[in-house]
């Protein structure tokens, strides 16, 4: 194990890189697009069963059909990065456009009442009132968004674009476990490490839920 | 008859809930056991159909320790009414109803007949029956819970503040239509609240439980009010005692005066009638208008009522009627405080 | 590596239109590899449920052990089931069984977790009433938690479904057969209208089913128990499930 890891090690960390940010840009591009799609559907009711439904397609596909099928979709070769980074995207805002969209109209209730009443206009209430109430949904949503993504990067080894996907293929080309294993605990110590850290952004940005826990 | 004999509960940890208990449910009649929080009136009532196990001690129903029998077997002999119901929500409101006697083997249809014969029992409309629990409000939910505790037609009901979790106007409608049922049915019921008028409005028997789960006192409501035993039996009762005694007597020895010695008056307030005999409202000087009665009494009615209809009317009497609604006397403040003073003197002899 | 470069839209249905790939006799074709395909999904996702749903009952009745149904949930949301797929074949061999044995325990975790959520799920008071009325403790499971619990546990069971049918699809690179056969073989054959065909009919098929046991769920769950979050109600209604598990359960593994 340790050979291999010292043989390969700029490898190793070339994919690692390259999960990283075929992982992370699509939760960020998804959680921003997911916005504006989740406001639409929680404010028109009429909008809202057909956007989930849609959404609930999308996310129901498996991802290498996905990553497969977009390369008609959007005129790329079908093993350009970019049909990863796509179908990523279009899974989290598939998941996070419902969160957003449950997420806002959970929040509608005696606060945003008095926030109206105190004077709050549509916009101001949005992103000083309902939003931040939101956050933990919010925040819960994005963490189940990266780990999936996280997770499904490396089916993206078939298109060429796997990240530490790549080291399971390897390996189970050349019939050694090591890489696979090094890519499994890498995958899952990523997952660790952004679902820690979306954690402690949460409470960064919710003074409030720590408050009550003081003397 | 429910008999409690010493009994204890104490918890592992410590916590004793009650403490060497005993006492007697009379049989068809309520019993009500009142508390502050943590006086064991709760597990008290549970140790009877067994849900909590003593740790010494027995309890009987009509001479048979419940710790002998089948555990399941018991239960279905006795109604159980909980706080927020416990509906099930995944059944018909006629299932969940028919819970009971369908565990006991009775054919589906015979079942859910009863089961709708007793949704209007409840004061329920017929056609809620095949909705779910969720569509219901929750007084009728409460309600349903109660027609549910009865299909099996048990001769014993613990009732666990059944009418705490909903707002006071439907919990008023609850406890009225409660005893109607029970004076129909005359179950044997053991039931728990924290609220003392509940226990003073409802039971027959009510006892007043301590912190660390002692008896303080049992006996009529009528016992608690006029002589508490401790008191904390008369703190938890509450100041106004001698007023809420007068809700438990009945204005039948009221003696009253003609209607004509206020119907001439010029001051004060002149009791005014219609062509019919019937009281309309009073006069009074300076005004044009009338006053109009808020009510007036019956022989029947409580004391409690009439000393209220004294005290706002403008000239601080009260008007009795008879049977047909025609003014047949009037009694002011003095007198009704008079009648209770000679009350009082009679109940000490 | 060569990039294939786009192909003209009428060939992409070449592969799927071409008759000789529908012949039941051939080795690989589209009705072979479908039935394959639905054979390794619903052995798995049977014999998983066999596993996890009488394991979950179990732990959520008796909410002992709720730490092996709640980290083995979160484990199975992160763990790449690709990556493990391939790690077990690579060490055990090529071949169906090693296979369908990495299907079917990894779909254990999203049934058990939902499963134990769901019994916790069920209102204490309804589950006091059962036990007060004289149901025995299989009643009150089999007859009141289970039905009350059923929501969750289905969307335990759809996710682990979907999860299995995307696994099944990327094994075809371990040798699995199924559809998934068609994206590989096309991708080393550089044949776009065979990868179409198969992302094409994959895509479907996981539609298809998702659509199904959504059928078979709402014949199965009674009106009463479903989940009403999902109609529009004021933020001060308490739903069965906060949006948050909402969207964790029904979308929460990944394909």
């Amino acid at each position: 194990m340790i050979t291999y890891i010292s043989n390969n090690y700029h490898d190793i960390v070339a994919d690692l890189v390259q999960h990283l940010w075929l992982a992370l840009i699509p939760v960020v591009v998804g959680a921003v697009l997911a916005l504006p799609v989740g406001y639409l559907a929680a404010r028109r009711p009429a909008l809202y069963q057909p956007i989930i439904n849609l959404g609930g397609v999308i996310y129901s596909i498996p991802s290498l059909a996905v990553f497969l099928l977009i390369p008609v979709v959007i005129g790329v070769g079908v093993l350009s990065p970019l049909n990863v980074l796509l179908g990523l995207t279009l899974y989290t805002l598939a998941l996070l456009a419902r969160t957003v969209a449950d997420a806002l109209i959970s929040v509608r209730g005696e606060v945003t009442e008095a926030a109206v009443a105190l004077g709050y206009r549509p916009i101001r209430m949005l992103f000083g009132v309902e939003l931040p109430m939101a956050l933990p949904v919010l925040f819960a949503g994005l963490r189940v968004a990266t780990v999936a993504n996280i997770s499904l990067v490396s089916v993206g080894a078939l298109v060429g674009s796997g990240g530490l996907g790549n080291l399971f293929t390897s390996g189970f080309q050349l019939g050694f476990t090591e890489p696979i294993i090094i890519g499994i605990v890498l995958s899952m110590l990523l997952a660790v490490v952004f679902d820690v850290a979306l954690v402690l952004i949460q409470r960064q940005l919710t003074p409030w839920s720590r408050a009550g826990g003081r003397a | 008859m429910i008999t409690f004999d010493a009994v204890t509960k104490a918890f592992p940890g410590g916590n004793v809930a009650v403490d060497d208990l005993s006492l007697e449910l009379p049989t068809g009649q309520i019993t009500v056991f009142v508390g502050p929080s943590g006086c064991g009136k709760t597990t008290s009532l549970r140790m009877i159909n067994r849900t909590i196990e003593p740790t010494s001690g027995t309890i009987s129903i009509d001479g048979e320790d419940v710790s002998a029998q089948d555990a399941a077997l018991l239960r279905r002999k006795i109604g159980y009414v909980i706080q927020n119901a416990g509906l099930f929500p995944h059944r018909t409101i006629v299932d969940n109803i028919a819970t009971v006697p369908l565990l006991n083997g009775v054919a589906k249809r015979q079942a859910r007949e009863r089961a709708a014969e007793l949704l209007t029992r409840v004061g329920l409309d017929e056609s809620l029956g095949s909705r779910y629990p969720n569509q219901l409000s929750g007084g009728q939910q409460q309600r349903v819970g109660v027609a549910r505790a009865l299909a099996a037609d048990p001769p014993v009901m613990l009732m666990d503040e059944p009418f705490s979790a909903v707002d006071p106007i439907v919990r008023d409608g609850l406890q009225k239509e409660f005893l109607r049922l029970q004076s129909e049915l005359g179950k044997t019921i053991a039931f728990v609240t924290h609220d003392i008028d509940e226990a003073i409005k409802l039971g027959d028997k009510v006892a007043i439980f301590r912190v660390g789960g002692h008896l303080a006192q049992i006996g009529s409501p009528q016992e608690l009010l006029d002589d508490p035993a401790d008191d904390f039996v008369a703190d938890f009762v509450g100041r106004d005692r001698g007023f809420r005694g007068l809700g438990f007597v009945t204005a039948e020895k009221l003696e009253v005066e003609p209607v004509s010695a206020y119907t001439g008056r010029s001051s004060d307030g002149r009791l005014v009638l219609d062509g019919d005999g019937r009281p309309t409202g009073w006069a009074v000087e300076g005004r044009d208008e009338l006053r109009a009665l808020p009510a007036s009494f019956t022989k029947e009615d409580t004391l409690r009522l009439v000393t209220d209809l004294a005290i706002t009317s403008p000239a601080g009497a009260a008007v009795r009627v008879d049977a047909d609604g025609m003014a047949d006397g009037v009694v002011a403040h003095e007198a009704i405080a008079r009648h209770l003073t000679a009350l009082r003197r009679e109940s000490e002899r | 590596m060569s990039t294939l470069a786009v192909v003209p839209m009428l060939n992409y249905f070449g592969y799927l239109f071409d008759a000789a790939n529908w012949k039941l006799s051939a080795d690989n074709s589209i009705p072979v590899l479908l039935v394959q395909h639905l054979i390794y999904t619903l052995v798995a996702v049977l014999v998983s449920a066999l596993i996890a749903l009488p394991l979950g009952l179990l732990i959520g009745h008796t909410n002992r052990g709720a730490f092996i149904a709640i980290g083995l949930g979160n484990l199975g949301r992160s763990l790449p089931t690709f990556g493990l797929i391939l790690l077990l074949v690579t060490m055990v061999g090529v071949g169906v069984v090693p296979v369908l044995v990495a299907l079917t325990v990894l779909a254990i975790p999203p049934i058990l977790a939902q499963t134990y959520a769901g019994i916790r799920s069920v209102d204490p008071a309804a589950v006091d009433a059962a036990v007060g009325m004289g149901m025995r403790p299989r009643q009150v499971l089999l007859d009141a938690e289970v039905p009350m619990a059923l929501p969750l546990i289905f969307s335990g069971l759809r996710s682990a479904l979907l999860q299995v049918v995307a696994t099944a699809t990327v094994a075809a690179y371990a040798s699995l057969g199924g559809l998934g056969r068609l994206l590989v073989d096309g991708l080393s054959r550089n044949e776009y209208d065979q990868i179409f065909a198969g992302a094409i009919l994959v895509a479907l098929l996981a539609i298809t089913l998702d659509y199904l046991s959504a059928a078979v769920e709402r014949a199965v769950v009674s009106p009463g128990v479903r989940d009403t979050s999902r109609r529009r109600t004021r933020g001060s209604r308490r739903s069965a499930q906060t949006p948050v598990e909402d969207t964790e359960t029904a979308l929460s593994t990944p394909r």
